[in-house]
C-alpha cells in the first residue's frame, strides 16, 4: 500500500460523522466611503495613495516623484518614456537591480489596503518583490470593501496572484516594526480615474 | 519517569529565575494579544466569522479524504507534483530526494512549522544540504542553533542585544549595534544574496484550496515569494489538515488569521499559488505524521481545525511566563499541548498539565477549538495510561482521600489553621511550593462550616 493509500484509508476510517457547510460564509462591510477607508488603512502601513486623473497626469506625477532615480521599470505602456529598464528579459534574476517598479494591478480592498496583482499583469512573478521600491496603478473605481467582495471578483486566480498590502516589513527584532524586510522598501498606490 | 529533556515544570523554573526578563516576556506577548483584541473588535461580524470558520473546519474534518482527493486532482491538473508522506521521516526523504534529483545542495526556506515538527533542517544538513531559513525570526534562531519559541514570532524570547551580538558574529554588523532597522537591513542584504543564488525554495502552506488545487502562503517579509519566484524548484509542505473546501472560504480565513495572530487586518503578502511558472517545477508534500490518528480521537480531533495563528499562545498566562522552549515541542503553548501527546505520550505527558485551565485560549481561538477542555481530557487519558509521575499521582490520590471524607477534611483544616497560627515557619519555607513567590493567606479563626453551624442556630 502506498503512503497515499495508507493515509487516505486511515482518514476514511477515523473521520467524524459528516456535517454541512455553514450557510453564511460571506459578510458585508458597510463603509460610508470605501476609498477613504482604503487610503486610511494604507496610511497605517506607510503607503501613500495618490489619485491621478489620467495617464498623462500619472506620467507627470511619476516623472516628478522619481526624477533622480535610475533603473526604473514599468508594465504600463503610458509610462514607457519614464522607464529606463526593459522588462523584456528572460531571467527574473536580472530584475535584481531595479530601483523602482510601477506596475499595473487589478483592484484594491478597503478593509486591509490589499492590492491584487497576478500573472495577468506581470512578465515575471518576482517583479513586485525584487524591486527596491514599488508602486501600483489600479482603476479608482475598482476598490471593493472586503475580502469576500474580492473573492467574488476573483473567479480565476490564474497560475499565480498575490494580495499585497503595503511595503514589506518585520517586527521580529524585539517587536520593533521595521519597514523593508525582503520585499519592497516602500509602496505607493495610484488610483487612476477613467478617461 | 525519566526525561532526557526537562519537563515543562522544570524548564519553567529555569525560565523564571530571571524575574525582570519573565515580566518583559509576559508583557510583550500580552501586548500582541491586545493588538488582536483591538483589531477584532473593529469587525461587528467577528464572532459570526469565528462560528463560520469553525463550521467550515468541522466540514473539512468530516470530508477530509474526499477534499484531499479533489485537491490532488486539481493540483495535478495545474501541473503540480503531489507527494504523500506518512510520517516525518518520509517527508524528509522526499525533500532530500527532490533536491538530489536536481543536483541541488543549497536551499532557501520560508516559515514552516511542519518542517520543524519533522526536524527537516537537521536531516537535510546531515545529508549535505545547506538550508537557510529566510524568515528573519527563523534565521535568528537558526544562527543561534535553537528552535523557534513561538509559531508566528520565532524570536519573541530574544532582546535586541541578543540579536545585535548574534549578527555581529555571523553577519559582520558593528559590535554593540542594536538598532532594529540597522540589523534588519543587514539581514536583508545577507539573505538577498541567498534568494538570488539558490535554485530550490521550500515554503509552508497556510491554506490549501480543494476546489482549485491551489494554496496560499502568507508572509509580512516577502521571503516566501522571493524564494519561490526565483527558484527552479518550489517545494511546498503541508499537514493535510490545512485543506479548505472552496476559494471563497479564504475570505473568512484570511480575515481571521492575521487579526488573530498580530492584530493586522492581513499580512503584507498573501500569495496564491496554483501553477508553476514556465520552466519551474512545483511540488506539494501532503503529510500525515500522526494527524490521521488524531482525527480518530473523538475528544481531540478538533485540534486539527487549527490554522496556526498563535493567538492561544499570546493569551496563555502559563506560556507568557514560561516561554515556548519550556514546551520541548515544535508547536508550544495551549495548541501544542493538545497536539503533542498524540505524537508521543511519554515525552509530552507533562504538557496538558502546563495550564491553569483558565480557558482564555478557547476564547481567542479563531476556529473555536475547545482547547482548555481538551487539555483537561488529555490529563484523564495520560493518568489512566500511566504516563504521569508517581509523585503527582500519589499527591492527587491523597487530596482525593481528604476531600472525600467530611470528618477528615474538617480535621485537616483545623490542624492546618493551627499550624499556620502557632508555627507559621513550618509552612512559610522553601519546602512549600506555594510559598515560592506567594505569601500564605491569613489563617481564619474558624472554618466556614464552623461559622455556619454557629450562626445558623441564631
Amino acid at each position: 500500500m502506498s503512503s497515499r493509500e495508507k493515509i487516505l484509508q486511515q482518514i476514511k476510517n477515523n473521520k467524524p460523522a459528516e456535517t454541512q457547510l455553514p450557510v453564511k460564509v460571506t459578510f458585508e462591510s458597510d463603509y460610508t466611503d470605501t476609498e477613504a477607508k482604503f487610503i486610511e488603512t494604507l496610511a497605517s502601513v506607510y503607503t501613500e495613495v495618490i489619485v491621478v486623473k489620467s495617464n498623462e497626469d500619472l506620467l507627470a506625477k511619476v516623472n516628478e516623484m522619481y526624477a533622480d532615480v535610475v533603473s526604473k521599470a514599468t508594465t504600463i505602456p503610458a509610462l514607457a518614456s519614464w522607464s529606463d529598464f526593459s522588462l523584456n528579459i528572460p531571467d527574473p534574476h536580472d530584475l535584481e537591480t531595479i530601483e523602482v517598479a510601477i506596475l499595473q494591478a487589478e483592484f484594491g480592498v478597503a478593509e486591509n489596503g490589499a492590492v491584487w496583482i497576478s500573472d495577468n499583469h506581470l512578465p515575471h512573478r518576482a517583479l513586485p518583490f525584487i524591486t527596491q521600491n514599488l508602486a501600483f496603478v489600479v482603476p479608482r473605481k475598482s476598490l471593493v470593501n472586503n475580502m469576500h467582495n474580492a473573492y467574488n471578483i476573483l473567479t480565476d486566480t490564474t497560475g499565480w496572484g498575490c494580495f499585497i498590502s503595503g511595503p514589506s516589513k518585520t517586527a521580529d527584532i524585539e517587536q520593533s516594526l521595521v519597514i523593508g524586510a525582503h520585499g519592497a522598501r516602500s509602496l505607493v498606490v495610484f488610483l487612476l480615474e477613467d478617461n | 519517569m525519566s526525561h532526557s529533556t526537562m519537563d515543562h515544570a522544570e524548564a519553567s523554573v529555569t525560565f523564571n529565575k530571571d524575574e525582570p526578563y519573565v515580566d518583559w516576556h509576559d508583557e510583550t506577548l500580552w501586548f500582541v494579544r491586545q493588538k488582536r483584541d483591538k483589531s477584532s473588535k473593529q469587525l461587528p461580524e467577528w464572532e459570526e466569522m469565528r462560528e463560520s470558520a469553525s463550521q467550515i473546519k468541522h466540514y473539512v474534518l468530516s470530508h477530509m479524504d474526499g477534499l484531499l482527493e479533489e485537491f490532488e486532482r486539481n493540483a495535478k491538473a495545474n501541473g503540480v507534483h503531489v507527494h504523500w508522506a506518512s510520517d516525518a521521516a518520509e517527508h524528509n526523504e522526499i525533500v532530500l530526494g527532490l533536491l538530489k534529483k536536481h543536483n541541488i545542495d543549497r536551499m532557501v526556506k520560508s516559515k514552516s512549522m511542519l518542517t520543524e515538527e519533522c526536524h527537516m533542517n537537521d536531516f537535510l544538513i546531515k545529508n549535505g544540504i545547506d538550508v537557510i531559513d529566510t524568515d528573519l525570526g527563523e534565521r535568528i534562531v537558526q544562527l543561534r542553533n535553537e528552535p523557534p519559541s513561538h509559531i508566528v514570532l520565532p524570536a519573541i524570547h530574544l532582546k535586541k542585544k541578543d540579536i545585535g551580538d548574534l549578527f555581529h558574529e555571523f553577519l559582520g554588523t558593528e559590535a554593540g549595534a542594536t538598532d532594529p532597522q540597522y540589523l534588519t537591513e543587514a539581514a536583508r542584504q545577507h539573505l538577498r544574496d541567498k534568494f538570488l543564488t539558490r535554485r530550490a525554495a521550500l515554503t509552508g502552506v497556510n491554506f490549501a484550496v480543494a476546489e482549485t488545487g491551489g494554496f496560499v502562503v502568507s508572509t509580512n517579509e516577502g521571503n516566501a515569494d522571493m524564494g519561490a519566484h526565483l527558484a527552479d524548484i518550489h517545494i511546498a509542505c503541508m499537514g493535510f489538515e490545512k485543506i479548505i473546501p472552496k476559494q471563497e472560504h479564504l475570505g473568512v480565513f484570511l480575515r481571521l488569521l492575521a487579526r488573530s495572530a498580530t492584530g493586522q487586518p492581513i499580512t503584507t503578502y498573501s500569495s496564491h499559488f496554483k501553477k508553476p511558472r514556465d520552466g519551474q517545477e512545483m511540488h506539494l508534500i501532503i503529510v500525515d505524521n500522526g494527524r490521521s490518528t488524531q482525527l480518530g480521537r473523538e475528544d481531540f480531533r478538533n485540534s486539527l481545525k487549527c490554522i496556526r495563528c498563535g493567538a492561544c499562545m499570546n493569551t496563555c498566562p502559563v506560556y507568557r511566563r514560561s516561554g515556548g522552549h519550556s514546551y520541548h515541542n515544535a508547536v508550544a503553548g495551549p495548541i501544542g499541548s493538545i497536539l503533542a501527546p498524540n505524537l508521543d505520550m511519554t515525552k509530552n505527558a507533562d504538557l496538558p498539565f502546563a495550564s491553569t485551565l483558565c480557558g482564555s485560549c478557547s476564547n481567542v481561538c479563531p476556529v473555536k477549538i475547545d482547547i482548555h477542555e481538551q487539555l483537561y481530557k488529555w490529563r484523564q487519558v495520560l493518568v489512566k495510561g500511566g504516563y504521569i509521575p508517581k509523585g503527582k499521582e500519589m499527591g492527587v490520590k491523597a487530596m482525593s482521600t481528604v476531600l472525600s471524607s467530611p470528618r477528615f477534611y474538617q480535621w485537616s483544616g483545623k490542624l492546618g489553621r493551627s499550624v499556620m497560627r502557632i508555627a507559621p515557619f513550618m509552612v512559610n519555607n522553601s519546602l512549600n511550593p506555594w510559598f515560592n513567590g506567594r505569601e500564605m493567606p491569613e489563617p481564619p479563626k474558624e472554618s466556614f462550616r464552623d461559622w455556619y453551624v454557629r450562626n445558623r442556630k441564631e
